[in-house]
């Protein structure tokens, strides 16, 4: 809507007076129109095309065929799908310990002594490196026969299952994994939070005789809202997107037991070459997400309402 | 220095020269294991070496990736050549008409006549469309001296046999067979192996083929006996954590004893270990039933949309010569198909060889032979029974079920 | 359980604080340095077994060099660069303008564009991925350096947008009304006011925009076949089947996979942190 009107109202701009008189209402649509246009061939149309393409039958290559709801149909008597999606679930649930140990360490390192700016950002570090690395690294760390913890627990006289290769632990061993970057973003979140902590509430608050897990309730978790607000929704998002370690880690193995939505549709889309059932994978993932993009957007805009 | 200079200069010019004449072929392949890269480099310095005029512009997949960068790239920019597998799965390339038919380049170079053992799986209705270069034998790589420790005297030929050189090795505290399923595909051999013995080639072609129910009593009784092999401790704990490669180290410090697997591991065994592997062929188990084997045949194919077809038919020309084959076969470790090489002198190649002569049916591989969703699902089945055998027939319903899709109730 | 500040407590919680720091440090970075360490081991050590023991040697050198020497590393390393640069070049150009039209003018659906750049910037990226192949193939942009340059510039352009915005509707909008009150057209108060002032935005977003596409996966893994364009993340599980057990020389590429956003953190990081948290002070 907005591109057209731009291109059509462009014209005017030469001979000034139509353009100047209006210029407020179209120079937005000239700055906008080239993000939006971009926006809309690469991430909104592909998303309607997507839709489209979970009503058929198509093999990546060859003809269509229109199969309407057989592959959502389908979908609901796949035992990988519903193990999939349970996963995701457990990806949720588990990665809400990374906004809970974020903010743990943050608080811990929230003090001044010497070094403490190094130990925080060696801290955040594991943020920066890429998940097909903390995926690498991960794997060796669980290998039964040599990896790290295998070697330290053995001594105690701890046996650990082949995690990876374990139908009841793959899922954790990723998710484990996949909390280590992201508790770090947590805490740099909560750290900057910490920033803008008033001292002096804190103070009062404990003249007042707050203390321990009231002081942190009561006090100072409502001054960290908005840091718990982003975490939640970075959480969130990622837990639901979880790709790149499940695919570098176990591929969805053993047996798809440590599969994921988003695993699971690239999955079908290259190895089974079943592009129409991945787009329905796709667009349930999609639906499912859209309950955090509506939640997050809503909250976005009634700040916005609030602020001006 | 005025020497120099002139002699920089023809040397610009030359390259200059060479670049502009040069005519290029564009290659994909997926030989991306060290021995493999090796022959396929090999192999292309030779033929630029006998054609200067071509340049040859090479690009390495990993074989995964291989599998989803070529359905794109046959269907929009296609390369010249690529490497790929003979039989089913080039016939679905085939049927979608995205392989060049080089029937013409088999005529001229009396490749029928010399290539006998690859025809048919270069063939789709009478017409060829790959020009193999290597195939090779599965069967098992054990480790000799491993066996003389357990008290093994001799390789087994029989299912009682095997059982009991299980135990023996079980006894040593060895673990029998190694074997990394994470990637699935290594299971599908043993399943292949264990229905051509128990069910004959014919009916595990019918089954490839979808024409035959996974719920199957002729089915069931093929688990019956991968289930004796499980549960008399034949396989190492937690293959699901590791990849094909990833398994070899079990052998190579002598904590498992044997691996059914394909010549491409002979390169990757440390040199003091492989002095020590002999190889045997997938034993009897019911002597009624003819021996079919598994013998996957890679090939090179000219995708339909190539834009220099002509020169990609003289590099197939070329690849099949015997000498040629000879060579890229031998660094592969594995089977030249032109009759007129000769086969690498090593116990392997040569056993493999004799082993295949003896045949009275060869099949590719399971996830070449039959759909590759089916093949998906079956092997992640296969996978889930070596860890649970109990749980066999909900896998195998499972699996019927995506037959029925693909193929049709029966 | 709001830590006081540790120099108001006593000296022996002062000790213990001190001394449980490192130790948690350790501890926290224990996958890190296990992977730090077995680049350093020697391919003899790993084959006997020697996995975590002291090393008979340090192989440093030798494992970084066989890495390069026997790989396309380098080439890998070439082509990241490549690909993130323009597209962050892209993005911040495309998002700059967005923002700024976002921000300093009130029209109607200002916040229906707004909303769809962030809820398009959460989508999960399975949702696009055949329709852009496909699109890049019709483009004649597959398998090249431009499909995954544009697919970034056209992705990332979201978050940046979003972030953009905020930052210029923060800034005092009356230099804005100052200038045009003098008559100066809106392209030059962007060039010559708003740009100047977001700066340090650009920074931020340069900095971590650089690491979400250096560290992309999935979308080299779609969007490029051939061996020479492939970015390094793509490159590693290219070396993980040629290095199979040769752990040493796979955590070896690992590192120097990992390191130019390591550096970029640490050389950037008060940029890179203000990026991060910039929504969180607002929210």
């Amino acid at each position: 809507m907005t591109d057209s009107q731009t291109m059509s109202d462009d014209r005017p701009r030469k001979t000034g007076t139509f353009f100047r008189r209006n210029k407020l209402a179209i120079m937005p649509l000239v700055f906008i129109a080239p993000a939006f246009a971009m926006f809309s061939l690469f991430v909104i149309w592909p998303i309607i095309q997507s839709v489209g393409l979970s009503f058929v039958e198509w093999q990546g290559i060859g003809p269509k065929t229109w199969v309407g709801l057989d592959n959502y149909r389908e979908l609901l008597g796949d035992q990988v799908f519903w193990t999939s999606l349970v996963n995701n679930l457990y990806w949720l649930a588990l990665f809400l310990l990374a906004p809970v140990m974020g903010l743990f360490i943050a608080l811990f390192l929230n003090q001044n002594v010497f070094g403490i700016r190094l130990v925080k950002s060696l801290f955040f570090f594991p943020f920066v490196v890429s998940q097909i690395v903390v995926g690498m690294i991960f794997a060796w760390f669980y290998d039964p026969a040599f990896g790290l913890l295998a070697t330290l627990l053995k001594p105690l006289g701890i046996g650990i299952p082949a995690i990876l290769a374990d139908e009841n632990w793959a899922t954790f061993g990723i998710i484990a994994a996949g909390l280590w970057p992201q508790t770090a973003y947590c805490m740099i979140l909560y750290l900057t939070g910490l920033n803008s902590v008033n001292p002096e509430v804190i103070e009062a608050a404990r003249l007042d005789g707050a203390k321990g897990w009231r002081l942190l309730v009561k006090i100072v978790l409502p001054q960290l809202r908005a840091a718990t607000f982003i975490a939640l929704v970075v959480t969130v998002i990622g837990a639901l997107r979880s790709f790149d370690l499940v695919a570098v880690m176990t591929s969805g193995g053993p047996y798809n037991s440590s599969n994921v939505l988003a695993y699971y549709m690239y999955d079908n889309a290259i190895s089974r070459y079943r592009m129409g059932y991945a787009s329905a994978i796709a667009t349930i993932l999609f639906l499912i997400m859209d309950v955090y993009i509506a939640w997050f957007l809503m909250r976005l805009l009634r700040n916005e309402k609030g602020a001006r | 220095m005025k020497y120099l200079k002139t002699a920089v200069c023809a040397a610009a010019l030359t390259v200059f020269a060479t670049s502009v004449f040069a005519r290029d072929l564009v290659m994909n392949a997926n030989t991306s294991d060290p021995a493999q890269k090796q022959a396929m480099e090999d192999l292309i310095a030779d033929f630029e070496a006998a054609y200067p005029e071509i340049d040859v512009k090479f690009n390495l997949y990993d074989h995964e990736a291989f599998k989803v960068a070529m359905r794109n790239f046959l269907t929009s920019d296609a390369p010249d050549l690529i490497t790929w597998n003979a039989g089913n799965r080039m016939k679905v390339f085939v049927e979608l008409d995205l392989l060049e038919d080089v029937s013409d380049v088999w005529a001229s170079e009396g490749l029928a006549e010399k290539m006998p053992a690859v025809l048919t799986a270069s063939s789709v209705d009478g017409k060829q469309y790959a020009v193999p270069y290597a195939y090779y034998a599965w069967g098992f790589y054990y480790r000799k001296d491993l066996f003389e420790k357990a008290g093994i005297t001799k390789t087994p030929e029989t299912w009682d046999e095997l059982l009991e050189v299980g135990a023996k090795l079980n006894a040593a505290g060895i673990t029998p067979v190694t074997i990394g399923s994470k990637e699935l595909w290594p299971t599908a051999g043993w399943f292949d192996f264990l229905n051509m013995r128990v069910n004959g080639g014919e009916f595990h072609a019918q089954l490839m083929d979808g024409k035959v129910a996974y719920t199957d009593d002729r089915v069931k009784a093929v688990f019956q006996k991968w289930g004796e092999l499980v549960n008399s401790d034949f396989f190492i704990d937690n293959h699901p954590a590791y990849s094909f490669q990833e398994a070899l180290p079990f052998m190579n410090q002598g904590d498992a004893a044997m691996y059914l697997l394909a010549p491409f591991i002979v390169s990757m065994f440390p040199e003091d270990v492989r002095a020590q592997v002999e190889w045997f062929p997938f034993p009897i188990i019911d002597p009624a039933v003819g021996i079919w084997e598994d013998a996957p045949t890679d090939a090179f194919m000219i995708p339909k949309n190539a834009k220099n077809k002509e020169d990609a038919r003289l590099f197939l020309a070329f690849a099949a010569q015997a000498d040629v084959q000879t060579k890229t076969a031998g660094t592969l470790d594995m089977l030249p198909p032109n009759v007129n090489a000769s086969v690498k002198d090593d116990r392997f190649a040569q056993g493999g060889f004799a082993q295949l002569g003896k045949a009275s049916g060869i099949m590719q591989f399971y996830d070449r032979d039959t759909d590759p969703a089916l093949a998906k699902v079956g092997m992640e089945g296969f996978q889930e029974f070596m860890q649970n055998p109990d749980r066999l027939d909900q896998i195998l319903e499972r699996i019927e079920a995506e037959r029925a899709r693909i193929y049709g109730a029966l | 359980m709001f830590p006081r500040p540790i120099q108001e407590t006593s000296r022996r919680r002062q000790i213990i604080y001190k001394v449980a720091l490192p130790i948690s440090l350790i501890i926290w970075l224990l996958p890190m340095i296990a992977i730090v360490a077995t680049a350093g081991r020697s391919l003899s050590d790993l084959n006997s077994g020697n996995y975590w023991g002291i090393p008979s040697e340090w192989a440093f050198v030798d494992n970084f060099n066989a890495v390069f020497g026997s790989s396309s590393v380098g080439i890998y390393l070439l082509n990241s660069v490549i690909i993130t640069l323009p597209s962050i070049v892209g993005a911040l150009f495309l998002s700059t303008l967005a923002g700024a039209g976002l921000a300093l003018y009130k029209f109607r659906g200002r916040f229906v564009i707004l909303a769809l750049f962030i809820a398009g910037n959460f989508v999960p990226f399975q949702i696009l991925m055949i329709p852009v192949r496909q699109l890049t193939l019709d483009l004649g942009i597959y398998d090249t350096y431009w499909g995954v340059i544009l697919f970034q510039i056209a992705f990332q352009t979201g978050f940046c947008t979003f972030f953009m915005r905020n930052f210029i509707a923060d800034l005092p909008f009356e230099l804005v009304e100052a200038a045009r009150a003098e008559g100066v057209g809106e392209w030059k108060i962007l060039i010559h006011v708003i740009v100047p002032l977001v700066r340090p935005a650009l920074a931020a977003l340069a900095v971590l925009q650089f690491t979400f596409i250096w560290n992309d996966f999935f979308w080299p893994l779609i969007l490029i076949q051939s061996d020479d364009l492939r970015p390094i993340t793509l490159g590693l599980t290219v070396l993980k089947g040629q290095y199979i057990s040769s752990f040493n020389l796979l955590a070896a590429g690992s590192l120097i996979a990992a390191l130019p956003p390591v550096m970029m953190f640490f050389a950037m990081q008060r940029h890179f942190i203000a990026g991060l948290t910039l929504g969180a002070s607002k929210g």
